[in-house]
């Protein structure tokens, strides 16, 4: 009798999960590292969505019907911003049709006002490419902005989501003390990369360099958002050919071709680094990321 | 509090004057402490005014600053990372910061036929509106401008006018001027003004956005190019996985395939069912049903000089599907697109002649298109588009006048090519083999598209 009073109240129990199991803050990520924060964060009682993944650059995405039907029931919308998105993201909202995460409200989280920003022009014109007015808006690829994201995307979560505001405090403060330590860890094994010199193939990368020390000496693309041309590769052959470099990023979603050949004529070595989570088979997590983005660094470089 | 110290810098001022006035025995001493004072008084302005202004700063950076979170802050001091000061890093301080988003877009091209466009005309099927040959040899295209922003906290507002050149003399036009809601529930959008109505895939797109230098058969026949009208519309996208649009619209009515601001100025109507979604990482799709009922009073289609006027009701039926490959999504190297649309028209009215004949009209007809886009790598498109009319014929009564078709469908093959050095300039160069009109045509056209200042987010 017992025993049957017991599978009972599991098969209730059972039968009820997925219904207490369900979400209470549904969040929209432009990109997969603040998908994978927002989680961090919140745990179980956030679902995140990523409009992008990680083999996608997240300069060209088409504002996909799919996109729509997401942003129309997102809670909280968290995009790096700093114009990134700026040739996608006003489309969804527009067609999304829901004024809670419309830019000024508090379901917006613009995840780069929350840093300081690298690269602020002090003139804008594009026939210095596709610069961004507001500067840099790569900003991921520095751990320690990532800390301040969070604290200041956990209160938003609070904010949005009062009953479950202890939660995402409690997500924070776990989420602080195990990130900070990983920092220190990584700052401990990336000391033999300051002072590197960096060729990109995109300006994606200068948070890491910040933080890392390490040097960006040129760029693949002539200018910013124009594909590497013949010409401009050949001047790089030319200013780099004798050691002027010590290696050659990309990211999965750009061509390796520009990278491949500049590596093959000058020795430097060519690597591709993941820009967020799910850019590699390691880089699954946002601490599997950042290890990984340092395995990658230190072994090309054989430090 | 400023204004109790202003108030005792002044009595410090006069009354320092005062007695030293007192005393004073020769007008050149009063003349010269009267210019000390006016000096004091300059200098003291100056420095009041400075004052101010140093208030002024000190008040929006309070602001600035307190927007930024507390503990945000003095974690960013304790990991080294400072945020640059909001203020510096957004839009200026001056009244401009609040100038809306204004881009140009410049277009213009140069076109080759074998026979002269101005005689073009499709048999059966009178163009109106916009519709016809773009102009022979080398013109400006319209030079649109788009001014946009936010009104409120609650309505945006949109628009495009475009620069044309009618006859010579430019003049400003005004194609769309809307104000768009930002603030309905349950998923509403409501839209007023002038603006291209919502039906079909083509017809809200701007003319920059196309992928060839035209449009298609069905859209030049069935909507002059392309439907532009004043009125309102209320969409609806429903709360589900899959993406469901509705919406619906009423407009005045006086433009092609509508015409004369009919039934008191409630001309026309439209409705629209949108749905669509992914496949996997890399396919996109979208599919949709829409309706025109469109009422013409004396609509005007065919030769400027003798035109045919048509009385009565046009109604439109639009299928359309829109299929986007791009390996894993990253549309940046690689991309495909396909379009295809359907658009079949019931006419049901009178038709006035040039020959003074009125004669009842009533004909189902006929258009469709398909076109594929292909981005084999970055920069470079490559089209090809197919796109073909059919009529039913009116009756014998029409015979030998442009109403009447032949007995061939009409229909056009093209192929073109683009190059966009960044997504604000590209030049394409198309190819027509034209079977539409009177007499088989080749047509070549190379055209440019340039745009400056703010661009708008562009749809699906």
């Amino acid at each position: 009798m017992k025993n049957i009073m017991k599978k009972v109240v599991v098969t209730i129990l059972f039968l009820l999960s997925p219904i207490m199991a369900t979400a209470d803050l549904k969040v929209f990520a432009c990109e997969p590292e603040w998908a994978a924060l927002a989680e961090e964060i919140g745990g179980k009682s956030v679902k995140a969505n990523s409009a992008t993944n990680a083999l996608q650059d997240p300069h060209y995405i088409q504002a996909r019907p799919s996109l729509i039907s997401k942003v129309r029931r997102a809670d909280l919308v968290i995009c790096s911003g700093a114009q990134l998105e700026i040739g996608w993201l006003p489309m969804l909202l527009n067609k999304g049709s829901n004024p809670g995460v419309m830019p000024g409200n508090p379901g917006n989280f613009v995840a780069s006002d929350y840093v300081k920003r690298l690269d602020v022009p002090s003139t804008v014109d594009r026939s210095q490419g596709d610069v961004h007015p507001l500067g840099n808006p790569h900003i991921q690829t520095n751990p320690r902005n990532i800390l301040l994201i969070a604290e200041a995307l956990a209160t938003r979560m609070a904010e949005l989501d009062a009953k479950n505001a202890d939660i995402y405090h409690d997500g924070f403060e776990d989420f602080d003390q195990r990130w900070r330590a990983a920092i220190s860890a990584w700052e401990e094994r990336a000391s033999s990369l300051r002072g590197k010199r960096v060729i990109t193939h995109h300006k994606s990368w200068v948070y890491l360099e910040d933080w890392l020390g390490m040097e960006e000496v040129a760029n693949l693309e002539p200018i910013s958002g124009i594909p590497p041309t013949a010409g401009h590769l050949s001047s790089l052959l030319k200013r780099f050919g004798d050691d002027g470099a010590d290696i050659i990023i990309h990211a999965p979603f750009q061509s390796e071709k520009a990278s491949k050949w500049l590596s093959d004529r000058t020795g430097i070595p060519e690597i591709m680094l993941p820009l967020t989570v799910g850019g590699s088979d390691k880089a699954s997590t946002l601490y599997s990321w950042f290890d990984d983005i340092l395995d990658r660094l230190l072994g090309a470089l054989q430090l | 509090m400023r204004i109790i110290s202003i108030g005792m810098l002044w009595a410090c001022l006069i009354s320092n004057p005062i007695t030293s006035l007192a005393q004073a025995d020769s007008s050149a001493e009063i003349e010269q402490i009267r210019a000390e004072l006016a000096a004091m008084r300059t200098d003291y302005e100056a420095r009041i005014e400075a004052l101010e202004k140093r208030l002024n700063t000190a008040e929006q950076e309070a602001v600035v600053a307190k927007q930024t979170v507390e503990s945000v802050a003095s974690r960013q001091a304790e990991l080294a990372v400072q945020p640059a000061p909001a203020a510096a890093q957004g839009a200026g301080r001056s009244s401009n910061a609040f100038n809306p988003a204004l881009g140009v877009i410049f277009q213009g091209q140069v076109w080759a036929y074998d026979n002269d466009p101005d005689d073009y005309m499709i048999p059966g099927f009178p163009l109106g509106g916009e519709a016809g040959p773009l102009p022979e040899g080398l013109a400006l295209g319209e030079t649109e401008i788009n001014i946009s922003a936010n009104v409120d906290d609650k309505f945006t507002a949109w628009l495009t006018a475009p620069i044309a050149i009618e006859d010579g003399e430019a003049g400003i036009e005004i194609e769309e001027a809307w104000i768009e809601t930002m603030m309905l529930p349950a998923g509403l959008t409501l839209r007023m003004g002038r603006h291209f109505a919502n039906i079909g895939y083509l017809n809200e797109k701007h003319a920059h956005t196309w992928d060839f230098a035209d449009q298609p058969l069905p859209y030049q026949a069935f909507l002059g190019g392309q439907y532009l009208d004043d009125g309102v519309g209320l969409r609806w996208l429903a709360p589900t996985d899959l993406y469901l649009e509705f919406s619906g619209e009423i407009n005045r009515g006086a433009n092609y395939p509508a015409g004369g601001a009919g039934r008191s100025g409630f001309g026309s109507y439209a409705l629209h069912a949108r749905t669509g979604g992914d496949i996997g990482f890399s396919h996109s799709w979208m599919a949709g049903l829409s309706y025109l009922q469109a009422d013409a009073d004396e609509r005007a289609s065919g030769s400027e000089d003798d035109p045919l006027y048509f009385t009565g009701e046009s109604d439109l039926m639009m299928a359309e599907f829109v299929w986007k490959w791009a390996p894993n999504g990253n549309n940046r190297q690689r991309n495909f697109k396909f379009v295809a649309e359907y658009l079949w028209r019931n006419e049901d009215g009178f038709y006035n002649l040039p020959d003074g004949r009125i004669l009842p009209y009533n004909t189902d007809q006929q258009g469709w298109y398909l076109q594929a886009v292909v981005q084999p790598f970055p920069r470079w498109r490559l089209g090809l588009r197919w796109d073909q009319l059919s009529s039913n014929e009116p009756g014998e009564v029409f015979n030998g006048t442009p109403l009447m078709p032949l007995a061939d469908d009409p229909r056009r093959y093209s192929i073109m090519a683009d190059w966009s050095n960044s997504e604000f300039s590209r030049l394409r160069l198309q190819y027509t083999y034209d079977q539409a009109g009177l007499e088989d045509d080749k047509q070549f056209g190379l055209q440019y598209i340039f745009s400056i200042g703010a661009h708008g987010a562009h749809a699906f």
